[in-house]
C-alpha cells in the first residue's frame, strides 16, 4: 500500500474534476487497485478543518509517513515573497511553506497539472499572484522547491503536465508509482512522464489528411486542418490526446477548436491570440518541431497543388459534403 | 477556549468537498454561532490576467477560473463577445451551447449531493441514529456505494462532451456565434442514448420513481409523504435525515435571491418579500470595504470595477469582494432559479421555512430531475441539417455584458475593450454573491447570515451544523475569488 496526500492551490480544480471522469475502472476503483491509501484528498476525504490539520501537523513531525503528494495548482508566492495570496484555510500559514514541509518528507512528488508543473494559467500576464510551478517557473527549472530538488525516494518532481490533466494520465502515473515502475528515464525534458508525452498530438488527429495536402479550416467549425490559420499546435504539443481521447470519444481538435498545447511550460503566453497562427510572410512560424523549414513549405506548396477536390471542399464546410468515391467494381 | 460556558472563537478550516478553499471565523455564544466572518483565503487575480489581451483569448483564460463551471463560464465569455459584436449564435449554436452548459450544471448537482454534501451524514457523531447504517453504506466517503456509483454515473454522462465539446473541463468548442463542432445524425443519437441512460440511473438509485414526478411535486405535504412511504432511494433517505436534524430550520439567510435565467429556461428575475420581480443589471455593484482590495470609497458597478489586491488592508478579512443588488445582499442559485421560475415545491417552501439547508437541497433535487427532462429535449431539437456557427466581427472597442446560470447561480461577465484589447473585465461568479463578507454598512453576506443560529456542541473545534449549512449552498471558492 502507498498512502496519498493532495493538496491544491492557486489552479482551478479542474485536474481534480478530470479526474474524476477515469474510466473503465473508474477513479476509485482505479486506485483501490493500485493499493493506493488516500491520507486526504479535498474533493474526496470525510476529514475537514482541525482533522486536517493534525494530520498534516503529524507528517511534518514524522510521526505519520507520505508515499506520495500531489500538489495541484501553481504556488503563489506574492505578495513580496510572503506567499500571503494563499494562506492555508484554519492554519494561518501560506501553503508554499506547507507545501515545501510536507514535500520535504515525501518519498514522491507529483505535479498535477501545468499550473503546479510550470505555473499555467494563473501565471498568465502581469502574473498578479506570482504563480509559478513546483520545480520550473515558466521553462526556467527552479520554482518552489529549486533546481536540485528530489523527493525521498530519488525523482525530482513528476510533472503530470496538462491544462487540465487527462484522467489517466494521473492515474497511470500512481500506478506506475505504487508499482516501482518509474525511474528518472522515464521523464522527459520537462519532467513529464513519457508514457503520454513521447507522443505528439498531431498523430491520430482526425484531420491528418486535410494536413497533408494543407487543405485548411477558416472559421470554426469547419472540418480542414486547424494549423494552417487556426492556432494549432498539434504538431509541436507532447501529449497522446488523439490516440487516448478525452470523455469516451473527445480530443480538442475532434472538438473542432486548434491544441493550445496546454502540457507545455509557458503555454499560456504563446505571444499571439491563442486561435490564429501567426504568420511571417503568408507562411506559419510554428512549424513541425523534426522537419527544416525548406522542406515543409516546399511540400507544401506541391500538396496543395495536389489536393484532391473532396478534401478541399470539405475542409471549409462543417459536415462531409464530397463522399470519398465508392467504386462499384473493382479496378484493374 | 473549549468552555462552553465561557464565549469563544473558532477558526474552521480547511473546508473541504468545497471547490477551492474557504475558513470560517465564528463567535460561539450559548452553545450557537453569535457572528460569522467567511474568508476566502485565495488571490489568483484572473480579471488582471485578461487585461491587455485579445478579446477572444477570453476563451482560453476564462474557463480556466474554475474546473467545476467551466463551460459556464465559457458561455459568459461568449455571451459578452457576442453583446461587444451586436450578433447571435444560430439557433442550432446556442442551443449546443446551452446543452453543455447543463449537462455540466446536472453533472454538478449530482457531484454536489453525493461526493459533497451527504459524506457528512456518515460520519461516527451520527452513528445511533435510525438513517445511519443507510448513510454510512451509501454514503462514506470515497467508499460509499451511492458515492461510487455516481462517480460513474457523471462519468458516462459527461461523454456529451466527448462528442460535442472534446473535452472536459476547459473546451474551446463554445465560440461568439455558436460552437466550433457540428452534431450529426449519429452524434444526436448517441446523446439521446447517454441522457436516457444517466435518466435511468436517477430514477433507479436517486429517486427511485420517474424524473416527470420529481419535477411535478408541489406542496410540502407531498415532501412529508414521500419520506414516510414514498420509493427507497437517496431523495427519502435525505428527507429522513432532514426531518431528524431539523434541517429545515437551519441556516436560513435573508431570503433574497436572483437569477439570470438561461437560455434553455430564459427566465431571470429576482424573488424578494414573497414575490417574483424583475432583475435590472445595472444596479449590482461591488462593495471593497471588508475585501482585501483596493478602492472601498465606493461601490462599483462592474464596468467600472477594479481588482486590485491590497495585501495590508486591515480590515479586509477576505479576497472576495462583496455584490450587492440595489444595495442588498442576494442569494443566488438552484432555489433562487426555480423561485424565478416559478416552480410550486419550492415556492412553497420558501413561504414556509425560507431558504434553508432543506429547501436548497430539495430545490437542487427537483431542478437536477427537470433539468434532465429538459435536457432530452433540447436534444431532440436539434438539427443536424442546419448551421452551428456564425462567423461575427468584434469591434475595436465598446463594452458588453455575458450573463448565464452555473450550477451554483447566476454568473456575470462585464467587458469593456478599447483599441481591440481588453481594458476591463471583472467577474461576478455565484459564490461571490453567497459567500461576500460584509459592506461598508456592515451588513453580512448570506451565508455570514445564515451561519447565525448554527449549534456549536461542547468541545467542537469543526461544528457539523456549520458544514451542513456552509455545503449548502455548494459553494466554490475558486470562483468566488477568480
Ligand atoms: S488540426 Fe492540428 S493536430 Fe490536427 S492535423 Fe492539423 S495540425 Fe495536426
Ligand atoms: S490537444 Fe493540446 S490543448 Fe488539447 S488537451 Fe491535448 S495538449 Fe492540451
Amino acid at each position: 500500500m502507498m498512502n496519498l496526500l493532495w493538496l491544491q492551490s492557486g489552479g482551478c480544480g479542474g485536474c481534480t474534476m478530470s479526474m474524476m471522469c477515469a474510466e473503465a475502472p473508474d477513479l476509485l476503483a482505479t486506485l483501490d487497485g493500485a493499493g493506493i491509501d488516500l491520507l486526504w484528498h479535498p474533493t474526496l476525504s470525510e476529514a475537514t478543518g482541525a482533522e486536517v490539520v493534525d494530520l498534516l501537523q503529524a507528517i511534518v513531525e514524522r510521526r505519520q509517513g507520505l508515499d506520495i503528494l500531489c500538489v495541484e495548482g501553481s504556488l503563489l508566492l506574492g505578495p513580496n515573497g510572503s506567499g500571503r495570496f494563499h494562506m492555508m484555510a484554519g492554519t494561518g500559514r501560506p501553503m508554499i511553506d506547507w507545501v515545501r514541509d510536507l514535500a520535504a518528507r515525501a518519498r514522491h512528488v507529483v505535479a498535477v497539472g501545468t499550473c503546479a508543473a510550470f505555473g499555467g494559467i494563473t501565471a498568465a500576464g502581469v502574473n498578479p499572484a506570482d504563480a509559478c510551478g513546483l520545480q520550473y517557473d515558466g521553462r526556467q527549472k527552479g520554482g518552489l522547491l529549486g533546481p536540485g530538488f528530489r523527493a525521498g525516494a530519488g525523482l525530482p518532481v513528476i510533472n503530470v503536465a496538462g491544462c487540465p490533466t487527462h484522467p489517466n494520465w494521473v492515474t497511470e502515473t500512481l500506478m506506475l508509482l505504487a508499482g516501482g515502475d518509474m525511474a528518472a528515464g522515464d521523464l522527459d525534458l520537462y519532467q513529464r512522464p513519457r508514457f503520454y508525452a513521447d507522443h505528439l498530438v498531431h498523430h491520430g488527429c482526425p484531420r491528418n489528411e486535410y494536413y497533408e495536402y494543407k487543405a485548411s479550416a477558416h472559421k470554426p467549425s469547419d472540418l480542414g486542418c486547424m494549423m494552417e490559420h487556426m492556432g494549432c499546435l498539434g504538431t509541436q504539443a507532447h501529449a497522446d490526446c488523439n490516440t487516448r481521447l478525452w470523455n469516451g470519444e473527445g480530443s480538442c481538435t475532434r472538438g473542432g477548436y486548434a491544441c493550445i498545447n496546454c502540457t507545455a511550460p509557458e503555454f499560456e503566453e504563446p505571444g499571439h491570440m491563442f486561435l490564429e497562427t501567426p504568420k511571417l510572410a503568408g507562411i506559419p512560424i510554428g512549424l513541425p518541431t523534426d522537419m527544416p523549414k525548406a522542406w515543409f513549405v516546399a511540400l507544401s506548396s506541391l500538396a496543395k497543388a495536389a489536393t484532391p477536390d473532396r478534401v478541399r471542399r470539405n475542409a471549409a464546410t462543417d459536415r462531409i459534403v464530397v463522399p470519398p468515391t465508392v467504386h462499384e467494381k473493382r479496378k484493374r | 477556549m473549549t468552555d462552553a460556558a465561557t464565549d469563544r472563537r473558532l477558526i474552521v478550516g480547511p473546508f473541504n468537498r468545497v471547490e477551492g478553499d474557504l475558513e470560517v471565523h465564528l463567535d460561539v455564544a450559548g452553545g450557537a454561532v453569535r457572528a460569522a466572518r467567511v474568508n476566502s483565503p485565495l488571490f489568483r487575480g484572473f480579471e488582471r490576467i485578461l487585461e491587455g489581451r485579445d478579446p477572444r483569448d477570453a476563451l482560453v483564460i476564462v474557463p480556466r477560473i474554475c474546473g467545476i463551471c467551466s463551460v459556464s463560464q465559457s458561455v459568459a465569455a461568449a455571451r459578452a463577445l457576442e453583446g461587444l459584436a451586436g450578433a447571435a449564435p444560430p439557433p442550432n449554436g446556442l442551443l449546443a451551447q446551452e446543452i453543455m452548459r447543463a449537462v455540466e450544471n446536472i453533472g454538478d448537482h449530482l457531484t454536489h449531493f453525493h461526493v459533497f454534501f451527504m459524506p457528512d451524514f456518515a460520519r461516527a457523531a451520527y452513528a445511533g441514529r435510525p438513517w445511519f447504517g443507510q448513510a454510512e453504506a451509501g454514503f462514506k466517503a470515497a467508499a460509499g456505494s451511492a458515492v461510487r456509483e455516481a462517480v460513474a454515473a457523471r462519468s458516462n454522462l459527461f461523454h456529451v462532451f466527448g462528442i460535442m465539446g472534446g473535452k472536459w473541463p476547459h473546451t474551446l468548442t463554445i465560440q461568439p456565434g455558436g460552437v466550433s463542432r457540428a452534431v450529426d445524425a449519429r452524434d444526436k443519437v448517441r446523446l439521446g442514448a447517454i441522457v436516457a441512460d444517466f435518466k435511468r440511473f436517477l430514477e433507479g438509485r436517486l429517486y427511485g420513481a420517474p424524473l416527470e414526478t420529481v419535477a411535478a411535486l408541489a406542496m410540502p405535504g407531498e415532501l412529508e409523504a414521500w419520506r414516510d412511504h414514498g420509493p427507497a432511494g437517496h431523495f427519502r433517505l435525505f428527507l429522513e435525515i432532514a426531518a431528524d436534524l431539523g434541517l429545515d430550520r437551519l441556516g436560513r439567510a435573508y431570503d433574497r435571491f436572483l437569477s439570470y435565467g438561461t437560455g434553455l429556461a430564459p427566465a431571470g428575475g429576482i424573488w424578494q418579500a414573497g414575490a417574483a420581480g424583475a432583475l435590472d443589471p445595472a444596479l449590482i455593484a461591488e462593495d471593497h470595504s471588508h475585501a482585501r482590495m483596493a478602492g472601498r470609497e465606493r461601490r462599483h458597478h462592474p464596468f467600472d470595477g477594479s481588482t486590485v489586491p491590497d495585501g495590508a488592508d486591515e480590515d479586509g478579512y477576505t479576497w472576495c469582494k462583496a455584490p450587492r443588488l440595489a444595495g442588498l445582499p442576494f442569494e443566488t442559485g438552484a432555489v433562487a432559479r426555480q423561485l424565478v421560475g416559478g416552480q410550486p415545491l419550492i415556492r412553497a417552501l420558501a413561504a414556509g421555512e425560507g431558504g434553508t439547508v432543506r429547501t436548497r437541497v430539495v430545490a437542487r433535487l427537483v431542478e437536477l430531475a427537470a433539468a434532465v427532462l429538459d435536457l432530452g429535449q433540447a436534444i431532440r431539437r436539434l438539427d443536424v441539417r442546419d448551421a452551428w456557427f456564425t462567423d461575427i466581427r468584434l469591434p475595436d472597442s465598446g463594452r458588453a455584458m455575458g450573463l448565464t446560470e452555473a450550477a451554483r447561480g447566476a454568473l456575470g461577465h462585464w467587458l469593456r475593450v478599447e483599441g481591440g484589447r481588453i481594458a476591463a473585465y471583472q467577474i461576478i461568479a455565484p459564490t461571490t454573491w453567497n459567500f461576500s463578507p460584509r459592506d461598508s454598512d456592515g451588513v453580512p453576506g448570506p451565508l455570514e447570515a445564515a451561519l447565525v443560529g448554527a449549534p456549536v456542541a461542547d468541545g467542537e473545534r469543526t461544528p457539523v451544523a456549520v458544514q451542513h449549512i456552509v455545503r449548502s449552498f455548494d459553494p466554490c471558492m475558486v470562483c468566488t475569488v477568480h
